[in-house]
């Protein structure tokens, strides 16, 4: 038996956890697929998900679920790990996972695989392929756990339109186990920044820069060329954290999603973490001097040169009438 | 207050990527290595809370003997003294088998507070802080972009995603794992790197009997999901190329 925790945020379901139905199902080898939904009052979302072509759907409501801390989904999901017995545990890649997950497996004495993104084989003797030195290379791994294997997938990985759908899978609530005593995180009401200025979701074109620019001072060089392409500027995570562009503008698992017409990559290597925020793109060019960068494996246009030889070549290009 | 660091010695971003006969790990004496970035934004929240709450900061890590230069580095930036879990099989060790050798070489420190970087940008696995946290018997945070303590107490914020956050208290001792960009990095001064020489750094032998989570049967280049078009020429013929097919063939521009 496969288990899918789903995840949810105040009554809405993560999209990343039809994803993971998608894995599981993938992964499945004949094996009966589970999705469990936890939270305070969580019954409505357990309808949606019985949808998908799963066997059954459990619903796992506590007070203490109510607002997420990693010690009281732990035990829950520990509890409902011990009465259902499953073979691999399967969760999306999502910050939420990131933070609990290790500590069930941790917990369990078990073997939690991250960042998946392929599955070999399937059932029992699975291996699954996931990122490692920041996407330059991809391993095969192999799962050694005596107990229930538990499996990230990363975002984007499987397809959440590539679910099977059923004819209705049957509903029922399960007990969880928590000790609220033992919770020792208090947390507080989610919340965003500041307003954002910039909608990059909206925009038709994107010009995003990355390390490869060295310094705040050649930023006007990126609006420039912006500007010539009718282009938003974006940035890689590294560019924001040091200050040189707004967080706002901030391209990737940490900042926006963006799927605009066209995406040009500036100096930017490609970490799975920017990945994830723009691969999506329909056209997408990169310019960068390393020709392994990673970025060029979802590159529809690539040159691999100085980007400040290129940059203001492809400015004058655009201005020319 | 009494504070941890955990570190991590990875491939440089500007290494190449080359593997061992048997593909299972990459040909380490090709590589140069360097402090893994999230750990270096671990190192200075801990010098910072250090300079607010004084006390000591004490910087542990796993590996073989070539993670003494980034122990070196660390002592150079301002940590007191150093840890290092010393064995070969800590170079390619998932995060499990880290985790627990950290968890034996620190346990009896009793540290206020442990923090490390939220994955290395090696294996990537973004787990063994959480599991280090357990196997000490402390709560954790993760993915922090800020940290307050008062008195027994520590309130942190957390990054969720798409710019979202949320502010969690924890009773201290407790384990952080640090987001790059929480802070501005500090570099060593050469009166730094003098005083680094006469600081410790203690060795520990690696616990007998861990077992390993999970195998690497194989590591691979990874395979193109596109097919990239790569231009050619001089940047004035290139930049010609690029803006004709943008224009014409992807109808972008």
């Amino acid at each position: 038996m496969i288990l899918v925790v789903a995840e949810q945020r105040q009554g809405v379901l993560n999209r990343a956890s039809s994803e993971a139905i998608a894995a599981a199902q993938a992964l499945g080898g004949g094996m009966p697929i589970k999705v469990v939904v936890l939270g305070e009052s969580v019954g409505g979302l357990a309808q949606e998900l019985a949808r998908t072509d799963v066997a059954e759907v459990l619903v796992a409501e506590h007070g203490a679920l109510g607002t997420y801390t990693p010690d009281a989904f732990t035990m829950a999901v520990q509890s409902i790990i011990a009465a259902t017995t499953p073979v691999f545990v399967v969760l999306a890649h999502t910050y939420q996972a990131r933070d609990f997950a290790p500590m069930l497996a941790a917990r369990l004495k078990t073997t939690l695989v991250t960042d998946v993104i392929g599955i070999t084989g399937s059932g029992a003797g699975a291996t699954f392929t996931r990122p490692m030195f920041q996407g330059k290379l991809v391993a095969t791994v192999r799962p050694k756990a005596s107990g229930p294997c538990i499996v990230t997938f990363q975002i984007g990985a499987f397809r959440a339109d590539a679910v099977r759908m059923g004819s209705g899978a049957p509903v029922t609530k399960i007990d969880v186990t928590i000790d609220a005593g033992a919770i020792r995180q208090k947390p507080e009401a989610p919340f965003q920044e500041a307003k954002q200025a910039v909608d990059l979701g909206q925009a038709e074109r994107i010009v995003a820069v990355g390390r490869g620019i060295k310094s705040q001072e050649h930023l006007p060089l990126v609006q420039k060329l912006a500007t010539a392409m009718g282009a938003e500027v974006a940035a890689s995570r590294p560019i924001c954290d040091n200050g040189w562009l707004p967080m706002e503008r901030q391209v990737g698992s940490s900042g926006q999603t963006v799927a605009p017409k066209l995406y040009v990559a500036l100096g930017i290597s490609g970490a799975i973490q920017h990945l994830v925020g723009m691969k999506g793109s329909r056209t997408i060019v990169a310019i960068n001097k390393d020709r392994d960068a990673p970025i060029f494996e979802v590159a529809d246009y690539g040159i691999i040169g100085d980007l400040f030889e290129i940059v203001p070549a492809l400015i004058s290009e655009l201005e020319k009438k | 207050m009494k504070i941890a660091v955990c570190i991590k010695q990875v491939p440089t971003r500007e290494w190449q990527p080359r593997l061992n006969d048997a593909k299972t790990w990459i040909r380490e004496q090709d590589a140069a290595f360097e402090m893994n970035e999230p750990d270096a934004y671990a190192l200075e929240e801990s010098l910072r809370l250090r300079e607010k709450h004084s006390g000591e900061v004490v910087v542990c890590a796993a590996g073989p003997a070539r993670i003494q230069q980034v122990l070196r580095e660390a002592l150079a930036r301002g940590a007191d003294r150093a840890l290092h879990v010393e064995d070969d099989r800590l170079a390619a060790s998932d995060a499990s088998v880290t985790a627990e050798a950290l968890a034996a070489a620190m346990a009896d420190e009793k540290f206020d507070l442990v923090l490390t970087g939220l994955q290395s940008d090696d294996q990537g696995h973004a787990q063994t802080g959480v599991i280090l946290a357990e196997r000490l018997g402390i709560p954790h945070s993760t993915i922090v972009m800020e940290v307050q303590v008062s008195g027994n107490d520590v309130r942190i914020k957390r990054e969720l995603e798409g710019g979202w956050f949320q502010w969690i208290a924890m009773p201290l001792p407790a384990l952080l794992t640090i987001q790059s960009g929480i802070n501005q990095l500090r570099y060593a001064t050469l009166k730094g790197i003098m005083a680094a020489k006469k600081k410790e750094i203690k060795k520990v032998a690696m616990p007998a009997g861990l077992q390993a989570g999970q195998e690497i049967v194989s590591l691979a280049l990874p395979t193109r999901s596109k097919q990239t078009r790569l231009i050619e020429g001089s940047p004035a013929q290139a930049a010609q190329d690029l803006v004709k097919r943008l224009r014409e063939e992807a109808r972008v521009l």
